[in-house]
């Protein structure tokens, strides 16, 4: 087996890509740790691929600065990074074999054939290939496909390997599975991964931290949790997730939660910052963090409630999807999960919602 | 969209079973395109294949029926002499053509913004006629052409060089006309190479030329075998530009072909043309073997 080794800490420090005016990629710095699986997360053009480019030597940043293990990697070519990368397409080299494809790192390296082949024999084994290395690419299913240049990859011990939407083709059984197999490779190898995607729910399973990019720049970076639950501006709370959102007025502000005015009811929300009273802010909450609260509804953490109008109702199996709407016309959504011991609502109906101070964040 | 499908699927199969109007017409409908090529392939019947079947055919019978132009032929040492030198000059044309279209080709597919001058000036001498190309070669390599004329005027020689009618001075002129035959196919066939391919090489540890050689280089060989087959194949048959600026010594297959039809000696010409035909379609069937060079025929180079 191919032994866990320390992994490449990684800095971006400004870093910035421009094609004539367009800024791609508008000045980011962050810093990603040795063994991390982090994410970059984001629209298409928001400059996520960019700036993998740029840390695997295929683009020249016009400005800042790119530090593996605090040395500086600007004008060092790809060929002698030393990083493993996968390509959203995989790049497999046609005609070669799976084993061939996989051993072409180890030749560049000078490595023996002898040696090639046990290490080409492990990696197949790794990515669960055993006995297909004598096969083409093109008589390989796209999952196989993947295996090989996630294999050809690693074969070569990198410190750090980064990954470019590497299961964009693949459908969506074969990509959950996959994605924990990266997240057992990624704790087994324990080298430093960096995963390009705009897929949320993608990043959400197999990150330790997610940085969600918008046109060029870092909007917020955290822990999946931490960035679901307390996202820090509208582009996070709607990218990441679904989102309402409340136009509301500060009122005041008790501790660190503050009291606003929406649709003439008083909902609190936490809040990093101090807002000043009277000023307009916007509220958010998540869909499934809501509850019709007539009837047989209790809860003990403080709530806000809201007086609604059902104007959609839609089942979708595990779950309900309500479209409300207040007494002012702001459009909520509200999902529950599925029971045929709870009633559903009929379109025109008018109740009571209720979630938690805690679920709620001004943004 | 499926469901369209389906729909035109049940129609068609009602009508077939319905009536005969229909039927008729799709099992009719193979041959339509083989109708409208009908006056073409009439006119290459007519006025290509019979007269050049007639013309082979006097390889063997005339004036009777007989093999004997072909047995005299292995003990022909001007025939064998000549054909030796056909398949060298043609060897040498292909290995030059190939050595300096390379890296054209290279350039046209790496350089997008240049490729159309690129392209341009490897087309407008292909747009030019082989005659006024060869004259143009005389007018420069000639006993008083441009490069002798230079070449006094600077001192360099004090006698004009002998370059007009040697086998370099074909090999020279013939390179130039074949040289779009070979960068051509080439081009294509690096066109066709996913160029995330270079870049995965690179991020692995190869080096710009390790790419080029465990890469590139093995992608693109469909190209250098269809270019190679076209070059080599136009060049055993070259007649005009061996003709004009070749010696009179190290003649051509094509050139005594010639020469044997103005003294009308018909026989003899036509089994040297046969022979002729015969190399060009036993070298075609070689290539054909080759893997990845019919397909890449097929696929339109």
């Amino acid at each position: 087996m191919i032994e866990a080794r320390r992994g490449a800490s990684v800095s971006l420090n400004d870093l910035e890509r421009r094609y004539d005016r367009v800024a791609a990629v508008a000045g980011v710095s962050l810093d990603i740790l040795s063994g991390e699986f982090l994410t970059l997360l984001g629209p298409s053009g928001s400059g996520k691929s960019t700036t993998l480019m740029m840390i695997a030597g295929f683009e020249t940043p016009t400005a800042g600065d790119i530090a593996i293990d605090g040395n500086s990697v600007v004008g060092v070519p790809p060929y002698r990074r030393n990083i493993g990368m996968v390509f959203q397409n995989y790049a497999l080299f046609p005609h070669l074999t799976a084993a061939d494809n996989i051993g072409f790192p180890l030749k560049q390296r000078g490595v023996r054939k002898a040696e090639r082949e046990k290490l080409v024999r492990e990696a197949l084994q790794l990515v669960q290939l055993p006995g297909h290395g004598e096969r083409y690419p093109r008589q390989l299913s796209g999952g196989q496909q993947q295996r090989v240049a996630l294999a050809r990859a690693i074969v070569f011990k990198p410190r750090l390997l980064l990954m470019d939407e590497p299961l964009g083709a693949l459908d969506k059984q074969l990509r959950e599975n996959l994605q924990l197999e990266m997240r057992r490779l990624h704790a087994d190898l324990g080298i430093t991964f960096i995963y390009v995607t705009h897929d949320q729910e993608e990043a959400l399973t197999m990150s330790d931290r997610i940085a969600v990019m918008n046109a060029g720049l870092v909007a917020q970076v955290g822990r999946p949790e931490d960035l679901y639950d307390r996202p820090g501006s509208r582009f996070v709370a709607s990218f990441l997730g679904e989102s309402n959102f409340l136009p509301a007025i500060v009122r005041g502000i008790e501790d660190d939660v503050v009291v606003a005015e929406c649709e003439g009811a008083i909902i609190r929300a936490l809040c990093p910052g101090r807002p000043a009273a009277g000023e307009k802010v916007m509220l958010t909450t998540r869909p499934e963090r809501i509850r019709f609260a007539d009837g047989a509804f209790t809860s003990t953490a403080p709530q806000n409630r809201l007086n609604v109008t059902v104007t959609e109702a839609v089942f979708a199996g595990e779950r309900c999807r309500y479209m409300l709407q207040a007494a002012d016309g702001t459009a909520m959504v509200l999902k529950e999960p599925s029971s045929a011991a709870i009633r559903r609502r009929a379109v025109g109906e008018r109740t009571e919602i209720a979630w938690s101070v805690a679920d709620t964040i001004l943004v | 969209m499926s469901e369209r499908v389906e729909i035109r699927f049940e129609g068609l199969a009602a009508t077939r079973q319905s009536g005969a109007r229909v039927s008729w017409w799709l099992s009719w409908r193979p041959s339509v395109p083989l109708l409208l090529a009908a006056p073409l392939l009439l006119f290459m019947l007519a006025f290509y294949i019979l007269p050049v079947l007639s013309m082979l055919m006097r390889s063997v019978n005339d004036p009777v029926w007989t093999l004997s132009h072909f047995a005299s032929l292995t003990g022909d040492t001007v025939f064998l002499k000549v054909f030796a030198n056909t398949l060298t000059t043609s060897l040498i044309v292909t290995v030059g053509a190939l050595l300096l279209g390379y890296p054209v080709a290279l350039s046209l597919v790496r350089a997008p913004r240049y490729a159309p001058v690129i392209l341009a000036l490897i087309l407008l001498p292909f747009w030019t006629s082989v005659l006024v190309r060869s004259y143009a070669w005389m007018v420069l390599m000639g006993r008083h052409g441009l490069i002798n004329e230079a070449l006094l005027a600077g001192g360099m020689i004090e006698q004009p060089l002998r370059i007009l009618n040697t086998p370099l001075a074909t090999q020279v002129a013939m390179i130039h006309i074949l040289l779009p035959y070979m960068v051509l196919p080439i081009a294509n066939a690096l066109r066709q190479i996913d160029p995330s391919l270079a870049r995965a090489a690179s991020g692995l540890g190869a080096t710009p030329w390790a790419t080029f050689r465990q890469i590139t280089l093995p992608l693109s060989m469909p190209g250098v075998a269809a270019g190679v087959l076209l070059v080599f194949v136009l060049a055993l048959g070259f007649y005009i530009t061996p003709a004009m600026v070749g010696g009179t010594r190290e003649i051509t297959l094509s050139m005594l072909i010639a020469q044997q039809v103005d003294q009308l000696n018909w026989a003899y010409a036509a089994t040297l043309s046969v022979v002729l035909l015969a190399t060009a379609l036993a070298i075609i069937a070689a290539f054909y073997r080759l893997p990845g060079v019919g397909s890449a025929f097929r696929t339109g180079i």
